[in-house]
């Protein structure tokens, strides 16, 4: 482990693993133009990760999430725009920063791990030149020693034989292999938080379960913090501390992950929770939230979830939903939500 | 290594094919050939010489075996115009043709990938739009017409350039050879632009240069290394085909601008009706064209790792 | 992973745009738009020439030669007095019929040996693929150069040694698409029906990827103008005295210094020409493949 890595996690244990938040989104907003009208991707969305800690964002597809990550590491596509909103990493303001700055703090404190790493490494160029190229651009290493980081790293995050696979390509590795690849790039010039857009949405099941342990690990090992993206419930409940719940690009709910997922505070969540296979109690059947997402053009006024919603009532339709502060950590968007309460509670002391 | 060898044992069919045809030539002349040659230079003795030369009595299959024999020896049969080996004469004027070839690749490839790389970095904008007519443009100008004007402009009105000629010395053939060299340029330019700027679109797309910004590498790095070095593979390929069909081209070229390379050499023997030298120069532009494609091919397996793997 | 049954943002947008198929019409894309205006405009000159101007580009008017452009010659006359102007409507529509006629051959025979290459592979692709390379190996312009010495000049010539050279690129395409798409499942099901060879590659296959070779066609007769014309101006192509653009260029060549006119609209008028119809071809293309021209 490198000397700020160490640092890092020194002072977040002594801290308690609370040091102020290390990335703090404050009501951001992102806009893209398209042929339909100006689509509101991200709406009004805050939320703070903590050193040390693992924020699990989970939403359909087509929620904002991914946009959200993008925008944190500008790297959005020359169509959309934050219109509102800053973003904090470590106090910096990263929404004004101009290009070459933007530079400057991606690898050394913010990386991002993608989705297909197929597509997401550069074919024509060798493996361990790509994990190496973080290095040497912001931390001034000469090519052998980026080269012996590298393969620093690719023993860290667990590939075999890295002195043969340093030369290799992309497309000569598995799946699972590349995103390890993957990791080790993100992790290459030591950063404070990685984001990772659904990084195990391609992978089997097993080869799943190997990376969000490597991930976990790496985490506890080096105190990094994780901004994690994803769908699927379980995943966020075996790697995340907290979870916050997207809907039609807003935030719906947050909290910590075993009472949100086991005690939901809002329809959505206690939705997603029903419609997921869950080991920890059987249902009699997987149940389905009626309906489609909301338009992000036109979304629906009020509550944007109230067209689907079991328990909706008339203000849902006319009044606006900010996430409100629960006792307990907690937060929720819903203006009756001790009725998804009150279901979960019924669902837990059921079959 | 063992892509290479495949490579070429792929040409031998071809290189077979060409020497065919290149033989039948003869025999699409109608009637004698010999006497259709000569012309009214035809007496039987000179007939009797070529119906020798050529063993035309001969059936076609050992005629074919003559010729191949004759050819693997490097005799390409005798000038009737110049009364040389014809194998030499077409050597001593390869130079120029290669001059030109390389000189216009190198020009081309100077002025597309800019243009390509302004274009595509801002797809739809003024710049895009003003690029992408350059092909539009460019594509129907008939390069004999270009290379006119271009003397005009810049070696008659003014004396910038030669009007002619090959120079002499490695300078001289720079500043002689440019206007040429430009004129073909110009006709290979629009082709590469589109094909580049179109695989640059492509690769600025990808999901792996969101993976380089996001590492924070910064703007020129990120070009060379990342976009460009991606963007070249399917334009390589474009390079080579359009390298093939300007190699023809440059028979147009040299006449108008008075290169003594081998397409002057085809022109004025077909006008001088020695038919040994054209069918010989008729070859070697085969075997340019096929080694332009090997070199294409060979390139775009140096450059793209994936196409050495699979098979 | 999770039972979710939500559709896809995208498919709602999707249905959207499916709700206004024909909302990118032909005429809608501005590319194609002018380019097929622009195209009908020449061709309706060319073909209206004897109403465009009362001269006639052939016979000869000594006494009236090399006149500048004027209100009686809008381009004034070449060294034999014929008006510029005439022999430009003319020579278009001697170039632009050769080169639109001489595009059908090699598109039919080309499209009909790549389906086949395409669709039944194995050795007959492969001895296809071989005769293509050996035909690419001999550069056009000395392959015509070499046919006009043996078959003599003139528009014979010019379409043998045009369709000998040309059917290759169509070959090549119909071929690529066909590879591609006779893995689609409508293909199969085809088979599976016990459509013959024939059937499936005519009725099937080849209306959804002709469009391709369409497109190619139009930078294809712009290349065939481009013959024509060079060899016009090498005296290679129609033999004199029919007009033709290439052996305008030629005969003005040598009053380059004081009519530059003579050699210069030629030239603009094949530039125009190329022009409309890069510009047909790129509307295509955007048109069945959005942003990817």
């Amino acid at each position: 482990m490198s000397e700020p890595a160490s640092r890092r996690r020194a002072e977040n244990t002594a801290a308690g693993g609370v040091k102020g938040p290390m990335l703090d989104v404050r009501d951001l907003h992102v806009q893209i133009a398209s042929r339909h009208g100006t689509v509101r991707a991200v709406d009004g969305v805050s939320l703070e990760v903590a050193g040390g800690e693992a924020l699990g964002l989970v939403g359909e597809s087509g929620s904002g999430k991914s946009m959200t990550l993008r925008t944190i590491l500008g790297v959005l596509p020359p169509e959309a725009k934050v219109t509102a909103g800053q973003i904090l990493l470590d106090g910096v303001d990263l929404v004004p920063l101009s290009r070459s700055d933007l530079n400057r703090i991606r690898g050394p404190k913010i990386s991002m791990i993608f989705q297909e790493p197929m597509s997401a490494l550069n074919p024509v160029m060798r493996v361990g030149y790509q994990i190496a190229e973080g290095p040497r651009v912001h931390m001034g290493y000469g090519k052998a020693k980026a080269a012996q980081r590298a393969l620093e790293l690719m023993q860290r995050v667990g590939i075999p034989d890295p002195e043969r696979r340093f030369r290799a390509y992309p497309h000569e590795f598995s799946g699972g292999m590349r995103q390890r690849v993957m990791i080790a790039i993100a992790l290459s010039c030591d950063p404070e938080i990685i984001l990772c857009d659904e990084p195990t949405t391609a992978l089997d099941v097993t080869i799943q379960d190997q990376i969000l342990r490597l991930l976990a690990k790496l985490c506890a090992e080096s105190g990094v913090s994780l901004l994690f993206v994803t769908h699927d419930l379980p995943i966020v409940a075996q790697l995340c501390q907290r979870v916050a719940v997207m809907y039609g690009g807003q935030l719906v709910e947050t909290g910590d992950v075993r009472e949100v997922l086991l005690d939901p505070r809002h329809p959505y969540t206690l939705g997603l929770v029903r419609s997921a296979p869950d080991v920890e109690y059987v249902r009699e059947s997987l149940v389905p939230i009626p309906g489609s997402p909301p338009s992000l053009v036109s979304p629906p006024s009020g509550c944007r979830f109230h067209p689907r919603c079991a328990f909706a009532e008339e203000d849902c339709r006319v009044l606006p939903t900010p996430l409100r502060v629960l006792p307990g950590g907690r937060s929720t968007a819903c203006l009756h939500y001790e009725r998804a309460a009150e279901a979960a509670a019924a669902d837990r002391v059921g079959p | 290594m063992a892509f290479v060898v495949r490579r070429l044992l792929m040409l031998v069919p071809v290189a077979i094919g060409v020497t065919i045809v290149v033989f039948f030539m003869i025999h699409l002349i109608p009637g004698d050939p010999a006497r259709t040659i000569l012309g009214i230079h035809a007496t039987p003795k000179r007939i009797a010489i070529l119906h020798r030369q050529w063993g035309l009595n001969r059936p076609l299959v050992s005629q074919y075996w003559l010729f191949m024999d004759r050819l693997l020896h490097g005799n390409l049969g005798q000038s009737l115009y110049y009364g040389v080996p014809a194998a030499g004469l077409i050597i001593s004027r390869l130079p120029p043709t290669l001059w030109l070839i390389v000189y216009a690749a190198v020009i081309a490839v100077a002025v597309s990938v800019p243009l390509a790389m302004i274009a595509a970095t801002r797809k739809d904008a003024v710049r895009d739009h003003v690029v992408r007519a350059v092909p539009l443009l460019g594509l129907g100008m008939p390069p004999f017409w270009v290379g006119i004007l271009l003397v005009y402009a810049l070696a008659i009105k003014v004396h910038a350039f030669p009007v002619s000629g090959y120079g002499k010395g490695f300078a001289g053939h720079l500043h002689a050879m440019f206007l040429p060299a430009l004129t073909v340029a110009i006709a290979l330019a629009p082709v590469v632009i589109r094909s580049l700027r179109a695989s640059m679109l492509n690769v600025l797309g990808a999901e792996y240069i969101t993976t380089a910004r996001s590492k924070g590498v910064p703007g020129p790095r990120l070009f060379l290394r990342h976009v460009l070095r991606n963007a070249v593979i399917p334009a390589v390929t474009v390079l080579g085909i359009n390298i093939g069909y300007l190699i023809g081209g440059t028979v147009i070229i040299e006449s108008i601008f008075a290169i003594p390379g081998i397409g002057q050499l085809m022109i004025n023997s077909i006008f001088q009706r020695d038919f040994p030298v054209v069918q010989g120069v008729t070859l070697v532009f085969g075997v340019l064209v096929v080694l332009v494609n090997l070199l294409a091919d060979l390139s775009y397996a140096a450059l793209d790792p994936r196409v050495r793997f699979d098979r | 992973m999770s039972a979710i049954s939500f559709p896809e943002p995208a498919l709602a947008a999707q249905a959207e745009e499916h709700a206004q198929p024909r909302a990118r019409r032909w005429y809608r894309q501005p590319a194609l738009a002018s380019g097929a205006i622009l195209l009908a405009l020449i061709v309706a000159a060319a073909i209206a020439a004897p109403l465009l101007t009362p001269y006639n580009p052939i016979k000869q008017n000594l006494g009236a030669s090399l006149l500048g452009p004027s209100a009686h010659h809008l381009l004034g006359t070449d060294q034999t007095g014929r008006d510029t102007f005439a022999r430009l409507l003319y020579g278009l529509r001697t170039d632009l019929r050769i080169a639109f006629i001489a595009v059908l051959l090699p598109f039919c025979i080309g499209t009909i040996l790549g389906s086949i290459a395409g669709y039944f592979g194995g050795w007959v692709d492969a001895v296809l693929m071989r005769l293509v390379d050996i035909v690419v190996a001999f550069p056009f312009y000395v392959l015509i150069i070499a046919l006009v010495f043996v078959l003599g000049p003139g528009q014979r010539s010019i379409y043998i040694a045009i369709t000998l050279v040309g059917w290759v690129s169509y070959a090549r395409i119909i071929r690529g698409e066909i590879l591609v798409a006779k893995r689609q499942d409508y293909v199969l099901a085809a088979r599976s029906g016990g459509l013959s060879a024939v059937r499936i590659i005519g009725r099937h296959l080849l209306p959804n990827v002709i469009t391709q070779a369409i497109i190619y066609a139009m930078s294809d007769i712009v290349q065939d103008i481009l013959a024509i014309v060079t060899l016009g101006y090498f005296g290679l192509g129609v033999p004199a005295p029919t007009p033709d653009l290439g052996s305008m260029i030629n005969d003005g060549q040598n009053f380059l210094t004081t009519h530059w006119q003579l050699t210069t609209f030629p030239g603009l008028a094949v530039v125009v020409v190329g022009l409309s119809l890069s510009l047909i071809g790129d509307g295509l293309a955007d048109l069945i493949r959005p942003g990817q021209s």
